[in-house]
């Protein structure tokens, strides 16, 4: 517990260089995602090549990932660009499905409407097919959003400085306060973005405010019916 | 012969079901209970292959309390048919009807074969033996439901709104069948319904039932239409509400069932083998069914 | 793509294909390790999902607790239990454990779960025993789920272990962990590139297996790459 009191500024440090390298790849996978998804839900092609793709991705550990990342696109090995290339990768490999089913989930009869109405198939995408999955979009992003916390971790072992270089150094120092530290930070702050995110999905999407209702177990009380 | 004596149900979180309920349901008869939705129907259909379990007097079948017959077996004895044929998705139609058999270790040549003959017996083509229920209509799911329920010959024949979720003229078509093949197999069916028409018409003794299995009738369809025991009955069948205000008329030799109009309605199955199989519902009565707005 | 002939080098070359650090004893550490892991996890998670499945009591906490997994950073676990065990095989072992209980525990649970409770009603009324309700019901149709969590158990795993590495002198990790230390970056990407390989091939094996266990009349389409939700990207 000393040790924390007295590395209150370098625990500090740590989170800010966490935040810098986490918070950019959940915003790119999003931005990314949008788009890869609405083309996945598009065409039959697509959607198998995208998802294949996203699915691979996903399957890849993510140590080998941040070796490979720089032999392909040439980026230093030990650069903070690699992890958020990692990072914005893994993001996206778990968001572009969450998109692809969630548009694909808007009622039909709600986009025919929109464009019986006249809307365009752009408009109808921004202002109908993309409001209404907002919801499952919001609950993608805190998975996304939560995991790439965590995962930013392990960049500390290719030399990346962030709240996982408390893990490596505690290691090497034996101090147990100080991975303690590096663990609940993670936490916290994967917490606190997860709210963020959450806050301002209800600012963007008022009509949800309600939680997502839990899928009821089948059948009637007692399965009176059945 | 099945029998219930001052039987009771209360499920654990206190909902009683069923309340002092006594009847015999004569063997080789179809017995037809009937009632909305709730009355406990379910609940005494299940207090016969223990299912469930009362919570107060005695269910016999032929003499022999079922509480003494251990559960799994009392049911491999018993067919059973349900709403939405409860039929296995992972097994071809063919293993379905031979489930329980299989479980009692029929060799499996000789289980599938005499499924096969099944299939004929409820005017299924056999060419269906080998699909998965998902490719079969909803129709021909409830005909393989039946299949199955008489894959062990039974005695006993338990059928839970076997035909409540299938279209009209399919579910005409169904009773039909059900009606023809407890002519030629003379089961002990006990078959559960809250259409009034279908109980009529399929039963050789009605039980209508209120809330709490309550009994407000039972008879022979003619007697209960002839004579309503009271407003609840009659309302039941529809006589005060001008609706079809069912009657039935002798025509020669058989029961005939007719509505306000004048149509008919379906042949009880009372009637006379000759006339039953005249087609019991046919053309009109098919139609009437199709008819019906509610 | 210089750098990969080089990590091609390395990975064909004889000399890293004998004794205790050679490829063939790590590639088998890897998966022995990984299939060591998953087996334990299995037996504590599919019990407890067969029973929240069936009663939907437990459910709440099991998704909070995978929730709660996925934000504990498995680097971090590693170290923690590393420095409080020792260093060795045992604490890698215990922390990849609980890391691959959630999935197959929501595996288990959603494929239990999603089977229509009248077919197994139905199942009870002709005469099955629970048992054969159990084998003859609900595990084939509750496999091709069950086999969902198991796959992302195993994508965890193997990552997993590929860190835990840095805490015990096992598996496929060592090579890039050996590598980053001495700046050999063709042993690195070598490794990386053999972890990969592994992965995926696993990855394939459980898809098929998925594939070939999804009852053929049920709709496959209710099965379709189950492996994603509920899982972690942390690993
Ligand atoms: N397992 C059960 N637990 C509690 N109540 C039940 C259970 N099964 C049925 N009930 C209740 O018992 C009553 C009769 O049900 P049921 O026999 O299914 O009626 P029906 O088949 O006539 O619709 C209903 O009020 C129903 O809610
Ligand atoms: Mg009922």
């Amino acid at each position: 517990m000393s040790w924390v009191w007295s590395n209150l500024d370098l625990i500090w440090d740590r989170t800010l260089d966490h935040v810098v390298l986490s918070v950019p790849p959940i915003v790119l996978a999003l931005l990314l995602s949008v788009p890869l998804g609405a083309l996945a839900n598009r065409y039959r092609v697509s959607r198998g090549v995208i998802l294949s793709a996203a699915g691979l991705l996903y399957a890849i550990p993510s140590l080998p990932l941040l070796i490979v990342i720089p032999a392909v696109v040439g980026t230093s090995a030990r650069s903070p660009v690699t992890l958020i290339i990692a990072l914005t990768l893994y993001g996206i490999a778990l968001m572009v499905r969450v998109v692809a089913d969630g548009l694909a989930s808007v009622d039909p009869d709600v986009r025919q409407s929109a464009s019986a109405v006249g809307s365009s198939a752009w408009q109808s995408f921004w202002h109908v097919e993309l409001p209404l999955s907002g919801p499952v979009l919001l609950a993608g992003l805190r998975v996304v959003a939560v995991s790439t916390v965590s995962l930013a971790t392990i960049g500390a072992v290719i030399g990346v400085k962030s709240l996982g270089s408390l893990f490596t150094d505690g290691l090497q120092r034996g101090i147990q306060a100080e991975v303690l530290s590096g663990i609940v930070m993670t936490v916290l702050l994967a917490v606190i973005l997860d709210a963020l995110i959450v806050a301002a999905g209800h600012a963007l999407m008022p009509w949800s405010r309600t939680p997502l209702p839990v899928r009821s177990r089948n059948g009637a009380p007692g399965g009176a019916e059945a | 012969m099945i029998e219930f004596r001052s039987v009771t149900k209360r499920f654990p979180d206190g909902t009683l079901a069923v309340e002092d309920f006594n009847l015999v349901m004569p063997s080789r008869k179809t017995t037809v209970l009937v009632g909305s939705s709730g009355s406990g129907k379910t609940t005494l259909l299940r207090m016969i292959n223990r299912m469930v379990d009362p919570t107060g007097g005695v269910v016999e079948i032929d003499g022999t309390d079922v509480a003494s017959v251990e559960p799994v077996k009392l049911r491999r004895s018993i067919g059973y048919v349900m709403q939405n044929s409860g039929l296995l998705p992972h097994r071809k139609v063919v293993d379905n009807v031979a489930t329980v058999p299989l479980l009692s270790r029929v060799p499996r040549k000789k289980a599938r074969a005499d499924a096969l003959a099944l299939l004929d017996v409820v005017g299924l083509d056999r060419a269906l033996a080998n699909r998965y229920p998902s490719q079969l209509s909803g129709g021909q799911q409830q005909r393989v439901g039946v299949a199955r329920g008489l894959a062990v010959n039974p005695n006993i024949l338990l059928m839970d709104e076997p035909f409540g979720a299938v279209d009209p003229i399919v579910r005409a078509e169904l009773q039909r069948e059900l009606i023809r093949l407890q002519r030629d197999l003379d089961k002990t069916v006990v078959f559960v319904t809250h259409d009034i028409e279908e109980a009529f018409l399929l039963a050789d003794q009605v039980v209508i039932l209120k809330h709490g299995g309550r009994i407000a009738q039972v008879g022979a369809p003619a007697e209960i239409l002839a004579h309503p025991a009271d407003d609840f009955v009659a309302s039941f069948v529809g006589a005060d509400r001008g609706r079809r205000a069912l009657h039935v008329e002798n025509h020669g030799g058989g029961d005939i069932l007719v509505d306000s109009e004048g149509r008919l309605a379906g042949v009880l199955a009372a009637a006379s083998a000759s006339e039953a199989k005249a087609g019991p519902v046919s053309g009109p009565g098919a139609s009437a069914q199709g008819q019906d707005p509610r | 793509m210089n750098l990969f002939l080089q990590a091609l080098n390395w990975v064909l070359d004889p000399a890293h294909y004998s004794g205790p650090n050679g490829i063939p004893v790590r590639l088998v550490e890897h998966v022995a390790f990984t299939g060591l892991t998953l087996v334990m996890a299995a037996v504590i998670a599919i019990p407890v999902g067969f029973v929240i499945g069936h009663t939907g009591r437990g459910r709440g906490a099991a998704v909070a607790l995978s929730g709660a997994l996925r934000a504990i950073p498995t680097l971090g676990l590693l170290t923690l239990v590393a420095l409080v065990v020792g260093v060795g095989l045992e604490a890698p072992y215990v922390a990849l454990t609980i890391l691959a209980i959630p999935p197959i525990l929501a595996g288990s649970y959603s494929g239990f779960e999603a089977i229509d409770r009248r077919t197994i009603d139905a199942a009870r009324a002709i005469g099955m025993s629970e048992g054969q309700i159990v084998r003859k019901v609900e595990l084939p149709l509750g496999l091709p789920l069950l086999l969902g969590g198991l796959r992302s158990a195993v994508l965890q795993v193997v990552a997993t272990a590929t860190l835990a590495a840095y805490v015990a002198d096992f598996g496929l990790g060592r090579f890039l962990f050996s590598g980053l230390k001495t700046n050999d970056y063709a042993q690195m990407l070598g490794g990386s590139i053999l972890v990969i390989l592994l992965a995926l091939v696993l990855d394939g094996i459980f898809a098929a297996a998925q594939r070939f266990v999804v009852p053929r009349g049920v709709s496959a389409g209710r099965f379709e790459d189950t492996r994603a939700r509920s899982t972690r990207l942390a690993r």
